[in-house]
């Protein structure tokens, strides 16, 4: 029952640059997250307010899924997401809330935020999307776990499409790399295939 | 296709370090939830279920460790080499390791622990625990919010049958920290009282903390006399809020039908559910909802969460290990401290522990994010 399934297309954020299948879309010379999302909200996204309210890393994802998702028609399409720091960017912050005594300050709206998957959340909402989501967390971009893992969900028709990659926020550092995994598509979903787009964004 | 087992288990718990003692003290009506004050972690009394230091040090220090672990990591190394030992199988390359947590080694941060911080990201965590036992490959770590325990157990049927490995074992774990009490208080969740899920006098949700670990193979020689076979397994996020479930149920409901499709078993021959049932108003409400359009409001029905609380990271898998005991003992074991039902529609919840023949069970969990993962177990 192997299937051969494949890439149709894929996105990254970095280094104040927006690109979908290689071609920049959106680049900007902030190198500020906080300023890069906002200038690449501006220039990238149909009116979503709530954006404002989310947290560093769901930021980052959104951003990432909405150029790919935009004229997406799929809804029953998995998610499937990694990084190397999890929702630590968020965390510190919220430690930093709770640590003193005296400035007690802990925020249900902050707290929310301190779990990676609830950037796959924040997507599935804008795209109304209820689907398989799981979040892996890794030392570094590898494709094995996230291919594995895809190749069963479609394998045992879990999803029709499966949402993939890498969103990682960490003191400032930022890196989002998200491609759609389907039957038909650009390139061969494979370790190597995966690991060159990932690399060819980065260069 | 490779049917996929669940087999030697261990849970670290307030209620004993192995599972059959666990199990004992659960078949027994023991409940595992007390009050304490404990300023370093809340600066109000908080109602929770806590690892006994002392014993888990001195369990710690008979594994012989050559280095420094952090508490959770002293956790997962005495459930899972507990886990282990039962396998007795040697850790070759077709032997893989998930984790399971949502917070890690995150008592770090705090300024006066006296580990590094970066022992904080989840994948040094994972190190520690391949490097402590030689596994040949890195730990697989899932981090999905309160679904991590159950969809771990779903992810290792998956890797399975993508033939990578044959047989898995997991380990979660997640400690009652500052940070996780903090933020269940700010969100006025929390209960003094040990939780009573599904009742009309519900009044929220205790945060607990286990370890449990489990081997999961395709090999049906590497069972356990309590083993069950992964019948059918599904999530599904509710696509509607980030904190709040889900009005009509939806995720729940999805996840739940994905799973019996696959299963193959009819709705009807499910025996019992161990529900998610963490006592908040909206989660218990939400459930009754999901399993009343599931049609499954008959079924016998518990939430362990009254003898643990939410334990996190780990309690769709602590959870599933009881299950697999539930059925060996054909016992059903008591949602404690539930009175009247307290949710818009029928539950069938199960008041006092009792005997029955019972074979197969579904294991549901919900968490922040908006997810959801249903899997459905059958007795071996």
């Amino acid at each position: 029952m192997k299937n051969d399934y494949y890439i149709e297309r894929y996105s990254q954020i970095r280094d104040g640059k927006v690109s979908v299948n290689g071609n920049i879309i959106f680049q900007t010379l902030e190198t500020n997250f906080k300023s890069v999302m906002k200038a690449a909200y501006k220039n990238l996204i149909i009116d979503y307010p709530k954006f404002f309210k989310m947290d560093n890393l769901s930021k980052l994802g959104f951003l990432a899924a909405e150029v790919l998702l935009k004229d997406e028609n799929e809804k029953n399409m998995a998610m499937v997401f990694s990084n190397r720091a999890s929702s630590l960017d968020t965390d510190r912050g919220y430690q930093d809330s709770i640590k003193d005594a005296t400035q007690y300050y802990p925020s249900p709206a902050v707290f929310v935020y301190t779990l990676a998957n609830i950037c796959m959340g924040e997507i599935s909402i804008k795209h109304k999307i209820h689907s398989e989501n799981c979040f892996f967390v890794n030392d570094e971009f590898s494709p094995e776990i996230l291919s594995s893992y895809t190749s069963q969900l479609l394998d045992e028709n879990k999803a029709k499409k499966v949402l993939c990659g890498w969103v990682d926020v960490d003191n400032g550092k930022y890196n989002a790399f998200l491609y759609v995994v389907a039957k038909k598509g650009t390139f061969v979903h494979s370790d190597p295939e995966i690991n060159r787009l990932y690399k060819t964004t980065h260069e | 296709m490779d049917n996929v087992y669940l087999s030697h288990n261990n849970i670290v718990s307030s209620l004993g370090f192995e599972s059959i003692s666990v199990i004992d003290n659960i078949e027994n009506g023991n409940c595992g939830l007390s009050v304490y004050e404990d300023k370093k972690v809340l600066h109000v009394p908080f109602c929770s279920s806590r690892i006994d230091q002392n014993e888990l040090q001195k369990r710690y220090k008979d594994l012989d460790p050559k280095s420094e672990h952090t508490r959770l990591e002293k956790m997962m190394l005495v459930s899972l080499s507990d886990t282990i030992l039962k396998s007795n199988l040697p850790l070759d390359d077709r032997t893989g390791l998930i984790i399971s947590t949502t917070k890690g080694n995150i008592d770090v941060l705090e300024d006066d622990n006296n580990f590094s911080e970066s022992r904080a990201y989840l994948s040094e965590l994972g190190d520690q625990i391949q490097n402590f036992f030689g596994f040949k490959d890195k730990a697989i770590i899932v981090s999905n919010a309160c679904v991590s325990g159950i969809l771990a157990v779903a992810v290792a049927k998956r890797m399975i049958r993508q033939g990578k490995y044959d047989r898995i074992f997991i380990v979660a774990g997640d400690m009652v920290t500052q940070f996780i009490l903090s933020g269940f208080n700010a969100f006025q969740a929390l209960s003094l009282e040990p939780c009573r899920p599904y009742c009309n006098s519900r009044t929220g949700i205790n945060i607990g903390e286990v370890a449990t670990s489990v081997l999961v193979t395709k090999n049906p020689n590497e069972l356990a006399q309590e083993s069950v076979q992964i019948m059918g397994e599904a999530s599904c996020n509710d696509a509607n809020h980030i904190s709040g479930p889900s009005r009509t149920g939806e995720g729940l409901f999805r996840c739940i039908e994905n799973a019996v499709q696959q299963s193959g078993i009819e709705k009807k021959d499910i025996d019992y559910i161990s529900g998610h049932g963490t006592a908040t108003m909206f989660n218990d409400e939400m459930e009754s909802i999901a399993f009343d359009r599931a049609g499954l409001s008959k079924t016998p029905l518990n939430s362990l969460k009254s003898y643990f609380g939410h334990t996190l990271g780990s309690s769709g898998l602590l959870e599933s290990i009881i299950g697999m005991h539930s059925l060996h003992r054909n016992t059903l074991f008591a949602s404690l401290g539930f009175q009247e039902l307290g949710v818009s529609r029928p539950l069938n919840i199960i008041k006092e522990t009792k005997k029955r023949e019972i074979g197969t069970f579904l294991k549901t969990a919900s968490g922040f994010g908006g997810s959801n993962t249903a899997v459905i177990f059958k007795k071996v």
